[in-house]
């Protein structure tokens, strides 16, 4: 689960993290009015979206009088931000932080991530801050100091001290940097944060050090143990028909194709819609069904397909293992009946009980296309697409 | 021959008396030796009772001291999972099967670090579990696709890998062990160690490696293939037209900072002689194909 930079600060400063002072603003009004409550000749309008390059995109403005501070907060407020990691639609903005100004000496990167490798919490950090982090790691990975955490002791005071200097915190800021470092493992571990960045992290002026940025990613297993963190999900920023699938246990993902896929299990949909695209189609969507589909669940998977608009075919792969095939085929039957299906149907169902969920297909007097094996399902369902 | 788990293999089932455990302790009780294997359930507050025959303890110690099981297989609910591992391990198992899903990863981070230096195996979480036609089945895959053989198979992915298995026995390739690696970020045995047991398997004479995206997992253990696998390996790479930062229902399948797609993957692979397919619908004819070679 992600959240916004201003809650991510919220819980920075709960963990004694220094943060520039702000205040959220849902309207200019309010933008204008907190700007007046902070204070001071500087402010800066954040544009806050569930994506990163804002401030490329021009979701950043910094304004030095209260008209510029409305100025901005117009212009961003109720745009469409467009930027590398949002796609090309862009993300509308409904939300502002607006903040005192800093004084920036120097720009450093720091974040965790949980590391497959090794099993602990890998801290990465570069002197490298305020840019995309990732071209850093791809074009001058010597930049960038990681050190995997000891699950048992947590980051120690050396280790911080080590990592701080190393990206060149200037030896008067290494205990601020140090405490950053400390609190930032600790606001990891006790939130289960699946990942967490401060980009930038700024060493100021007269020395202080600052997270100006805060990214907190959430390990949605974990969710039931952070009811305060659920509360700042913010349903805007997710994909409609992603949150009415999770209403019902289905793991749905849009894509951009045309071909709809309804498969149970994650691998399984992942290499139907590979096969789907190696026979010349687009698949549509990600869609895993779990282990429990009923005819219920999968009616409800069928709606939630047929809102991708221009789709053109759908195919149903099943591997039948505890769920029965004729189960599904009970379910497919009264799926395109509940919904009047229009668009080409590819069913393809194996394991147990195919005979009798075949037979319930062919009984139906639906025009439904069957298929014995996952690439001739494919086949068809890519030619299905192209006649329609 | 077999790896990992055989006839003889004594299992105590963690979690016997919820809904799920109840179920595929049924199931696979029912499975070739499966009613002596199955030997002990656990659950503090039921100790002293039995499910359908099954004696119940009160602890993972107690069950193995009272019937000399070497094996569990976890359905405990996710957030007291990894402390059924702790459990299992405490105990001096040698194998840990946990089947259960949506484990939070920090709990699985200090159960990996707490099981450092210990003997015992840990198989998943998240995973299908792993079965030795007609032999044992410990876990939730359907037995009657399997067919006792000579292929080893090694996946990240439950359904991918019972489609494997179907394609093989459809062929008439029976498995020596079909094992499900699970597909959570920080989990137990990884295709690696599977490789290396199915590389030191009389038994087994090839092997099927499935693998996802996200993560290094698939490009270590070719690697190893490179260097060390004596039997032919053939593989298929779930993912490529999966989008970078999108999670695809498994925690673990997710392209993060431009690491871990399906095409490196493959790449890699075919580098270190593995022979990889594009069409899963291929991957029993792959098989079947190195076999002849």
């Amino acid at each position: 689960m992600k959240i916004h930079e201003y809650q991510g600060k919220e819980i920075f400063r709960k963990f004694g993290m220094p943060v520039p002072r702000g205040i959220p603003a849902f309207s200019v009004d309010e933008a204008v009015k907190a700007a007046r409550t902070l204070g001071g000749g500087v402010w800066v309008v954040k544009a806050q979206i569930h994506a990163g390059g804002r401030g490329k995109g021009g979701g950043v403005k910094v304004a030095k009088s209260l008209d510029e501070v409305k100025q901005r907060a117009t212009e961003i407020l109720g745009m469409q931000l467009v930027t590398h990691q949002t796609g090309p639609g862009g993300q509308k903005v409904r939300r502002l932080l607006v903040e005192e100004g800093a004084d920036i000496r120097k720009e450093l990167y720091v974040g965790m991530v949980v590391d497959r490798g090794t099993q602990r919490v890998a801290l990465m950090a570069s002197s490298e801050g305020g840019v995309d982090i990732e071209a850093v790691a791809a074009n001058t990975p010597e930049k960038i100091r990681r050190v995997f955490i000891d699950p048992g002791t947590g980051l120690s005071v050396a280790e911080a001290d080590d990592v701080a200097r190393s990206i060149g915190v200037p030896e008067g800021s290494v205990p601020q940097a140090r405490a950053v470092l400390l609190a930032l493992y600790k606001a990891f571990r006790d939130t289960d944060a699946s990942l967490a960045e401060i980009n930038p992290l700024v060493v100021t002026g007269d020395g202080r050090v600052i997270a100006l940025d805060a990214k907190l990613n959430f390990d949605s297993n974990a969710l039931f143990r952070h009811p305060d963190i659920v509360e700042m999900r913010d349903l805007d920023e997710e994909d409609p028909a992603e949150i009415e699938a999770s209403k019902f246990d289905l793991s749905y993902i849009s894509l951009d194709g045309d071909i709809g896929c309804l498969v149970n299990g994650a691998g399984l949909a992942m290499a139907t819609m590979d096969t789907i695209k190696l026979y010349g189609g687009e698949p549509a969507n990600f869609l895993d069904v779990g282990g429990g589909a009923t005819a219920e669940k999968v009616t409800e998977a069928f709606k939630i397909m047929l809102r991708h608009s221009g789709l053109k075919a759908i195919l149903v792969n099943i591997f039948g293992g505890i769920m029965k095939c004729d189960t599904i085929a009970e379910g497919v039957v009264a799926a395109s009946k509940a919904v009047s299906l229009k668009v080409p149907l590819v069913v393809r169902m194996k394991g147990t009980n195919e005979d009798l969920g075949r037979k319930i297909l062919a009984e139906s007097g639906l025009p439904i296309i069957t298929a014995n094996n996952m690439g001739e399902a494919a086949e068809r369902v890519v030619a299905a697409a192209r006649a329609n | 021959m077999a790896i990992l788990v055989n006839k003889n293999t004594k299992v105590i089932t963690q979690g016997i008396t919820g809904k799920t455990g109840q179920f595929h302790t049924r199931m696979c009780r029912e499975y070739a030796n499966g009613r002596h294997c199955f030997v002990a359930g656990v659950n503090p507050k039921k100790a002293g009772e039995d499910f359908e025959g099954i004696p119940i303890y009160a602890t993972v110690k107690e069950a193995k001291e009272a019937t000399g099981a070497t094996v569990s297989v976890i359905y405990v609910p996710p957030p007291f999972a990894a402390a059924a591992i702790d459990e299992a391990v405490d105990a001096g198992l040698d194998l840990v099967v946990c089947i259960t899903e949506g484990i939070p990863v920090c709990d699985m981070i200090d159960t990996r670090f707490r099981m450092q230096g210990k003997k015992t195996l840990l198989l998943g979480p998240n995973c299908p579990g792993v079965i030795t036609p007609d032999e044992i089945k410990i876990g939730i895959m359907p037995g009657h696709i399997h067919k006792p053989g000579r292929v080893g198979v090694v996946s990240r992915s439950g359904t991918l890998t019972y489609e494997a298995v179907g394609q093989l026995t459809e062929l008439g390739l029976g498995q020596s062990t079909a094992v499900g690696i699970g597909g959570d970020p920080v989990n137990g045995l990884k295709h690696i160690d599977i490789l290396k047991l199915f590389n030191d398997d009389p038994g087994t004479d090839a092997v099927v490696m499935i693998g996802e995206i996200g993560g290094g997992d698939e490009e270590t253990a070719a690697l190893w293939v490179k260097e060390h696998m004596q039997k032919p390996v053939v593989g298929f790479i779930a993912g490529v037209t999966a989008p970078p930062g999108k999670r695809m229902g498994h925690a673990g399948a997710i392209i993060s900072g431009g690491k871990g797609t399906a095409q490196e993957k493959l790449a890699v692979m075919e580098a270190c002689g593995i022979k990889v397919t594009r069409n899963p619908a291929e991957m029993g004819k792959l098989l079947e194909a190195a076999l002849r070679q």
